[in-house]
């Protein structure tokens, strides 16, 4: 299958679930102090939170676009871009930063051609930091999904994210 | 209930509840602040405003801390005046030092505090978070490099506007005030009140200043260059030059108009008596003839583009008269060009406005109905009183000058259309009098003046029957009222709505401070020359009728549809 059909198809699949979100939404209609509620639902839904979810949230729960932009820019759970389908994650704790995880992090945004928070354009990778996966002991250490790798230098990064399509 | 505290040594009663910051203000005991805003914001975020309390371990916000009872308060100890440099300090590192080419300097809190805090060093250095200039917005220029995050603009424009243009973006060292999408100002649904511009305590949001753009007309020996001012100019200009808020300038404002080099001075009140007479005539044929009511004025354009975007189904509650500055822009290219011979493409009109949303309506696609542009410039009264400091002009010695004919002469109908309610009353004054055909005795309305969120008035009017009329200003009480219209609880008849609190005299083009007391004597200014005008009723001033005579033929008619009315384009609340 081609990559644009591929791109279609998830673009017809959002298209979807408006109709969902527009029944969480009808729940708090007008209710402005359950926008982190219901922003929680949308990117539960959607994973992520497109921009029509967006106005569709600030419209149904009479909040302003700009404050509701501003909540989830503020919490770092929120995404305003699709999630990938593999999730990339350099772990910038204090073990893994002195043992040069930097130097990581920085190959894995040229590798991906993407910078933290984003998603590669054919949804294959997102890539995020993490502060501290509980793995000190393999610093520098990275996750790919539920899979940890640990003592990870920058020429490993090719092969490890190879293997996730 | 009062409670005792002492406050450095003084034995105080206050009021329970009082914040400690307004407690030391009973004893005039000036503590610094920041972030906070009377009447708008105190929520404790810059830290300069610190005391010590015995027995506390930290120090307090003022602001924020009520009194209690037996407290002992200490504003000026060696702890606390550490701590409110360091907060400075701190906001300072984050700070671009273009104090001396900022629109602000001198009128910069932030660089007061620095002065009053005795900062002579920037000890701390490192990476600015930065941000950018905004200067898509004909009426508001944002320079978030100067942002302090103080977040004043946002509570404004959310809580007293209830517009929310602007809120607080991402998060640490990435905070912004932006809007959704880091979208330019101007693309999002922004009313160009210039609220933000008024409250903002440094240099990040000002007016979109057209000041060279004037000098480079009035320097123009082919330009004919005209201006007028609104009625709140002349009883605020005087605070830029150190007279009380409240003095009437008008004299010497019209003097420093002149040794500016413009050629012609006159007056949007004269427009502002026109308005009564074609929006009161629109009233009382919609009351006639069954039109949409209540109808709802439309000379504030803060307020039209706020109903444009967000209550786009309404639009036909709005009167279709144009802003008095704008008639008068369009009759000066017309009406004045035809009479004095001067050719309309050589003429520029400005305008003297307490407010920043003129900037933006001037440039409406509507407001070329002269065949020109029939306002060219908006200067805020800060600009202007700008132009004047620059020419170098002894403000305070200038002689008491008079506008010029034909666009001069106006009643005291016109000069209240400054405050909150004075658009209403003058309405009433003429429509009164024009329905009954009788002498209306008491022209003064009270019941619609004053601070009052929204005021309300029935007047019973002969052969009409009671009228119902609603005042109301800051845009978060014009929604209220819509949303009542929507539900269909408001049975007015007639609607005056102003976007700034207090209306024009608390415009966002009005010199720094604002608040409700300096709002308040600058209104009275303009009741107090009402009081002293011949003319107190808009049908009254000979000027106006000659207009009608000479060249507009009636209230409502071709000439008046054509030049002084418009129409209205729904926007998204995006």
């Amino acid at each position: 299958m081609s990559q644009e059909k591929q791109c279609q198809c998830a673009e017809v699949q959002e298209e979807e679930l408006y109709p969902r979100l527009e029944e969480v939404i009808m729940e708090h209609r007008g209710k402005g102090q359950d926008l982190i509620m219901v922003l929680h639902k949308a990117q539960n839904l959607f994973g992520y939170l497109p921009k029509k979810a967006q106005e569709m949230v600030a419209e149904g729960l009479n909040v302003s676009l700009n404050e509701v932009y501003g909540v989830i820019t503020f919490y770092n759970f929120f995404s305003t871009v699709p999630q990938g389908r593999n999730s990339v994650k350099v772990c910038l704790g204090t073990a893994c930063y002195v043992r040069g995880s930097q130097e990581v992090l920085d190959k894995a945004q040229k590798e991906l051609g993407i910078k933290v928070g984003g998603t590669t354009e054919d949804r294959r990778y997102s890539l995020d930091v993490v502060r501290c996966i509980g793995a000190c002991g393999l610093a520098p250490a990275m996750l790919v999904n539920e899979d940890v790798y640990g003592r990870v230098k920058s020429p490993h990064l090719p092969d490890i994210l190879a293997k996730y399509e | 209930m009062t409670i005792s505290v002492v406050i450095d040594g003084r034995p105080l009663e206050v009021e329970e509840g009082t914040s400690i910051l307004d407690a030391a203000a009973q004893a005039n005991i000036h503590i610094p602040t920041l972030c906070y805003l009377p009447e708008v914001q105190a929520i404790g975020a810059c830290r300069v405003c610190l005391v010590e309390i015995e027995g506390n371990r930290t120090l307090q916000a003022a602001c924020v801390s009520p009194v209690a009872k037996g407290q002992v308060i200490y504003t000026n100890t060696d702890r606390v005046r550490k701590a409110r440099r360091f907060s400075v300090e701190m906001l300072l590192s984050n700070h671009p030092f273009e104090c001396l080419s900022c629109a602000k300097n001198l009128h910069c809190d932030l660089q007061t505090l620095a002065y009053d805090l005795g900062i002579r060093e920037i000890r701390f250095s490192g990476e600015k978070s930065g941000g950018r200039i905004d200067e898509s917005s004909p009426s508001i220029r944002r320079d978030q490099n100067k942002c302090i995050l103080c977040r004043r603009c946002v509570t404004v424009c959310q809580e007293i506007q209830s517009v929310t243009a602007l809120y607080m973006q991402g998060r640490g060292f990435e905070t912004r005030v932006e809007p959704a999408f880091d979208r330019d100002i101007n693309d999002v649904a922004c009313t160009n009140c210039g609220q933000c511009s008024v409250v903002c305590p440094v240099g990040a949001i000002t007016e979109k200043e057209y000041i060279d753009e004037v000098w480079a007309a009035l320097s123009d020996p082919t330009k004919f260059v005209v201006i007028q001012d609104a009625p709140a100019v002349r009883v605020a200009l005087g605070e830029e030059f150190g007279y009380p808020p409240g003095t009437l300038v008008t004299g010497k404002m019209l003097a420093a108009a002149r040794r500016l080099g413009f050629d012609r001075v006159f007056d949007t009140n004269f427009a502002a008596d026109l308005t009564i007479l074609e929006e009161g005539t629109e009233l009382l044929t919609r009351v006639k003839k069954g039109g949409t009511l209540p109808m709802i004025t439309s000379c504030s354009p803060g307020w039209i583009k706020f109903i444009e975007h967000f209550y786009p189904e309404l639009l036909d509650h709005l009167s279709t008269c144009k802003s008095p500055h704008m008639m008068l822009g369009a009759l000066t290219k017309t009406y004045f060009a035809a009479k004095s011979g001067v050719d309309p493409k050589d003429m520029i009109v400005v305008s003297v406005m307490p407010c920043t949303a003129k900037k933006f309506e001037c440039n409406r696609p509507e407001m070329y109905d002269s065949g020109y542009k029939d306002v060219d410039y908006v200067l805020t009264t800060r600009e202007f009183a700008k132009m004047i400091k620059q020419a170098g002009i002894d403000f305070q010695n200038l002689p008491d000058e008079k506008y010029d004919d034909p666009m001069g002469e106006y009643t005291g109908a016109a000069t209240i259309f400054g405050a909150t309610g004075g658009v209403m009353e003058a309405a009433l004054r003429t429509a009164y009098e024009v329905a009954t055909g009788k002498v209306l005795e008491n022209v003064e309305f009270t019941a619609v003046r004053g601070l009052e969120g929204i005021k309300e008035a029935t007047i019973p009017v002969e052969g009409i029957g009671d009228v119902r009329v609603a005042v109301s200003h800051g845009l978060g009480n014009a929604r209220k009222l819509l949303d009542k219209i929507k539900t269909g609880e408001a049975n007015y008849h007639f609607i005056e709505v102003m976007a700034c609190p207090g209306g024009c005299v608390g415009g966002g083009g009005q010199p720094i401070p604002v608040n409700n007391d300096i709002r308040l004597l600058r209104a009275q200014a303009l009741y107090s020359e009402d009081c002293a005008l011949t003319y107190r009723k808009s049908h009254e001033n000979p000027s106006i009728k000659k207009i009608y005579e000479e060249f507009l033929g009636q209230p409502l008619g071709e000439k008046s549809h054509h030049l002084l009315h418009t129409h209205y384009t729904p926007r998204s609340k995006f």
